[in-house]
């Protein structure tokens, strides 16, 4: 998946500008960056939610725009921040809708099965028969995980899968990016806020200022005193725990 | 009134068969379709516009398919039922988009926002309605179809609110579509579905059966708002699980209120709008005294063994 000179503006203000990258495969990026950076629009874009005013996002080597949405779905999924969680369904009719595009309203018995895996992978056994409205946010949004795992992608793009969650759940989360990653083998890009999860959690780290890459590569390579203060404008120190590099901002 | 009885049919009585078929079926089928078209309608409406306030009524939909009455009668002095119908289906679809598109580009931070913009823009229609109906004297052949009643029902002349069936059906078919665009327009693509297609042709069809039984019953307010809730407020809003329960539930409901207005001051009849409106607006009372003290919880209904159980216990 490759990201060729995206551009994107909002009523005259450049908000995307000249933005490039290969997403590493297999890998968990991150994207950081202060607020109005751009990093939400562009994950707008690679997921096909947002069109590019100028440059292409090439999803194995064709356009996404150029792509068919049910067959991109069944490739890549995105889970937004803007869902109608008014909505009373049990946790098992949401994660059925993760087989949606390749079987539309009628299951077969293996996607039963890949359901059923699905849920007992995000340990939401004993729930499922609950509305996800009634439970709690961490349990919500490991419904929305359970049904993006049912979807069966190989790329996964979450935009903020820690908000609104609080220290336990938010790093609940981002174990289980890491185990998408490292057992189920996928791609996994996220647009977050705290710049720790994203180093302790991700390989690689791509960060934005005023619409443009700041920086992009590996963690060890990014989480730097100075790449930090100047992407944030604020003093940091860095210090290594279990080998990798937290950052302490003032 | 006309007396019939099961005795007399049953001995094979011609003119009670006649009366039977002439105007006591065409209005118990009557009945049944509206219930059932108007519930339905309301369900998919309030799912796709993310909305439990949502509704026929509350959606301009109704004043919609009304306006197109009085436009069939206004240009087509002559018209049939079917002229009336296609006018008004036509009338309620553009009203219906209309009011969608508006809700889709004005953010409103508080839901119930959504059904008072509908109401007002439903009576700024009504309003025009009734302008027009004044000034070329149809306000005496509009009334029949601003209050809804069965009074009028023989056959012959009610036999287009038979659309909403396949209508419902069709409705059946995209359940799932629609429930996918209720979660929001990311979801839906990420999932595969076109957001726009899915949201117009569930609003076409929400306003094609409510157009179809505007026309043959005149207006009825509340069931498209009312029963689906309740039914939600039980079963969740998986729309393939909800669906045919909402249905008989709407049937069940209008001729219940149907049954009550033919009672009440017998051998007269209160027009079925009076009663659907007195009911449903105070189950509808229930229903948010309910929500202010239990929030969004499901009720669960308790199988009967184990509450029996629970009170040898």
């Amino acid at each position: 998946m490759r990201v060729k000179k995206l551009t994107k503006s909002y009523d005259g203000k450049n908000v995307v500008n000249g933005v490039d990258f290969e997403i590493p495969k297999g890998k968990v990026l991150s994207l950081i960056g202060p607020n109005g950076a751009g990093k939400s629009t562009v994950m707008g874009m690679i997921s096909r939610l947002i069109a590019s005013d100028t440059g292409v996002v090439e999803f194995q080597g064709k356009n996404i725009q150029q792509w068919k949405s049910r067959e991109l779905s069944k490739r890549l999924a995105i889970l937004t921040q803007s869902n109608n969680i008014q909505m009373k369904l049990t946790v098992r009719e949401l994660v059925n809708f993760g087989r949606f595009p390749y079987s539309g309203s009628h299951l077969t018995e293996e996607d039963e099965v890949i359901v059923e895996k699905a849920i007992a992978y995000m340990e939401l056994t004993q729930m499922q028969n609950q509305f996800i409205d009634e439970l709690s946010g961490g349990q919500r949004q490991r419904a929305y995980i359970a049904m993006v795992i049912a979807q069966d992608t190989e790329y996964v793009l979450l935009d903020e899968p820690t908000n609104n969650l609080d220290i336990y759940h938010s790093t609940k989360m981002m174990q289980i990016v890491r185990r998408l990653c490292d057992e189920l083998g996928k791609t996994v890009i996220l647009v977050l806020h705290e710049i720790n999860y994203a180093a302790f959690y991700s390989d690689y780290i791509c960060a934005f200022v005023n619409g443009k890459i700041a920086k992009f590569g590996t963690v060890e390579e990014v989480m730097t005193k100075e790449n930090l203060s100047q992407i944030y404008n604020v003093d940091f120190e860095i210090m290594k725990i279990e080998g990798k590099p937290l950052s302490i901002y003032y | 009134m006309l007396e019939i009885n099961i005795a007399d049919l049953l001995r094979g009585d011609s003119s009670q068969w006649e009366i039977f078929f002439i105007s006591r079926l065409p209005r118990l089928l009557a009945i049944l379709c509206t219930g059932i078209g108007m519930s339905v309608a309301g369900l998919i409406m309030q799912q796709l516009c993310m909305n439990k306030f949502v509704s026929p009524t509350t959606g301009a939909t109704i004043s919609s398919a009304q306006f197109g009455i009085l436009l069939a009668l206004v240009f087509m002095p002559v018209s049939t039922i079917w002229s009336r119908a296609i006018f008004s289906v036509v009338c309620a679809v553009l009203g219906t988009w209309v009011f969608v598109w508006f809700i889709q580009r004005i953010p409103f931070k508080d839901p119930v926002m959504v059904p008072l913009v509908g109401i007002m823009f439903g009576n700024v229609i009504g309003g025009i309605t009734s302008y027009i109906a004044y000034k070329y004297e149809m306000t005496q052949a509009i009334s029949s179809w601003l209050t809804g009643s069965f009074s009028t029902i023989i056959r012959g002349r009610y036999e287009i609110v038979w659309l909403t069936l396949p209508l419902v059906v069709f409705a059946f078919l995209f359940a799932n579509h629609f429930n996918i665009v209720g979660l929001g327009k990311d979801f839906s693509k990420n999932l595969g579905v076109n957001y726009n297609v899915t949201l117009f042709l569930g609003l076409t069809i929400t306003a094609m059966i409510t157009a179809s039984v505007v026309v043959v019953v005149g207006s009825i307010s509340y069931i498209g708002l009312i029963v689906p809730n309740l039914i939600a407020m039980f079963k969740g809003d998986k729309i393939r699980g909800t669906l045919i329960d909402t249905a008989l539930f709407g049937a069940l409901f209008v001729l219940v209120c149907d049954m009550i207005g033919r009672i009440v001051i017998t051998p007269y009849e209160l027009p079925i709008e009076l009663i659907a409106g007195v009911v449903g607006s105070l189950i509808f009372i229930a229903m948010l005294i309910y929500r202010l003290n239990y929030g969004r919880r499901a009720i669960r209904i308790k199988s009967k063994r184990k509450s029996m159980e629970g009170s040898v216990a």
